[in-house]
């Protein structure tokens, strides 16, 4: 990763352009051609450092709710589990936390109310397990940025 | 309510802008509307907020920040508010949210962290514990990722 490489990193984690040429519009921004912004992009998503370009949503401006939700699944149950819920498509995270609690597979379900109540009476019935709920009331913040320079 | 076609138009968004030269004629021609659509709809979803931003993901991993703690605070209610906003000003602090309890679950405020290590993460949530006077919390690190994508719709 060279300083290009780390100021257009920089820029497109804030804001990607949403003009005609969003490409040429950082490159002018960087001076360079907007093709080499595409290569160093095309670069940046092969090694893992860009993941994804596009909307950062408000879920709650449209009309979903989420919840972050715990098992007790025990370090022999987890994996099993943790196949149960990833296959629910408005499961967005799920992950392997232990706690002194039995909690340890943390997982967070963003759908519509009753969905949520689905899917996690499915998940009850399925696993056997005993499961925590944390419904979301206010989001002080959200979105991940980090210090790349 | 939403437009069914802002709808359609973020369901193709989310998975992520393609890297050509004019991305969001591809997005047009998928719709049967044109570019300068498009952009119009995408600008005004931003302002009404339904977009927080238009922007690259990070992979952090890749950056070396290869430690996260979900940190879970037991805060009283009337200092939740003042609390959430001190932590979120925190550039430790990538997430924070105020959720409700269970019987056997007291914690109220919740913030992730993520740092090059995980005695990082406790540093800052001790920092951030004497910041804010919350005394009671517990560090939850992610001993593994089952699964982390973007909250779809």
């Amino acid at each position: 990763m060279d300083d290009l490489d780390a100021a257009l990193l920089a820029l497109v984690q804030n804001s990607f352009p949403v003009t005609a040429r969003p490409f040429d519009a950082l490159g002018e921004a960087l001076g360079v051609e907007g093709s080499e912004i595409i290569r160093r992009l095309e670069r940046l998503q092969k090694v893992g450092l860009v993941r994804r370009i596009g909307p950062i949503l408000d879920l709650h401006k449209m009309g979903l709710a989420g919840v972050l939700a715990a098992l007790k699944a025990g370090p022999e149950m987890a994996d099993e589990a943790a196949r149960v819920v990833n296959e629910y498509p408005e499961v967005s995270h799920n992950y392997l936390r232990p706690d002194e609690s039995g909690y340890n597979l943390w997982f967070t379900v963003s759908a519509r109310e009753e969905r949520i109540e689905e899917i996690l009476s499915e998940i009850r019935a399925r696993t056997g397990l005993e499961l925590l709920v944390l419904p979301t009331s206010r989001i002080f913040k959200i979105g991940v940025r980090f210090d790349i320079i | 309510m939403m437009e069914p076609l802002d709808l359609e138009l973020l369901k193709i968004a989310q998975e992520g802008i393609e890297l050509t030269q004019r991305p969001y004629l591809l997005m047009a021609e998928q719709l049967g509307i044109s570019e300068a659509e498009v952009i119009q709809r995408l600008k005004g979803l931003e302002e009404r907020g339904v977009i927080r931003r238009f922007a690259a993901t990070i992979g952090h991993r890749a950056l070396g920040i290869v430690a996260n703690a979900m940190i879970a605070w037991n805060v009283p209610p009337s200092e939740v508010e003042r609390t959430g906003e001190l932590f979120a000003s925190s550039g430790d602090v990538t997430h924070c949210y105020e959720r409700g309890t269970a019987p056997d679950w007291p914690y109220n405020l919740y913030t992730m962290v993520h740092a090059r290590c995980k005695e990082d993460c406790l540093k800052i949530a001790s920092q951030l514990s004497k910041a804010s006077g919350i005394k009671e919390y517990r560090v939850l690190f992610s001993e593994k990722e089952y699964k982390k994508t973007s909250a779809r719709i």
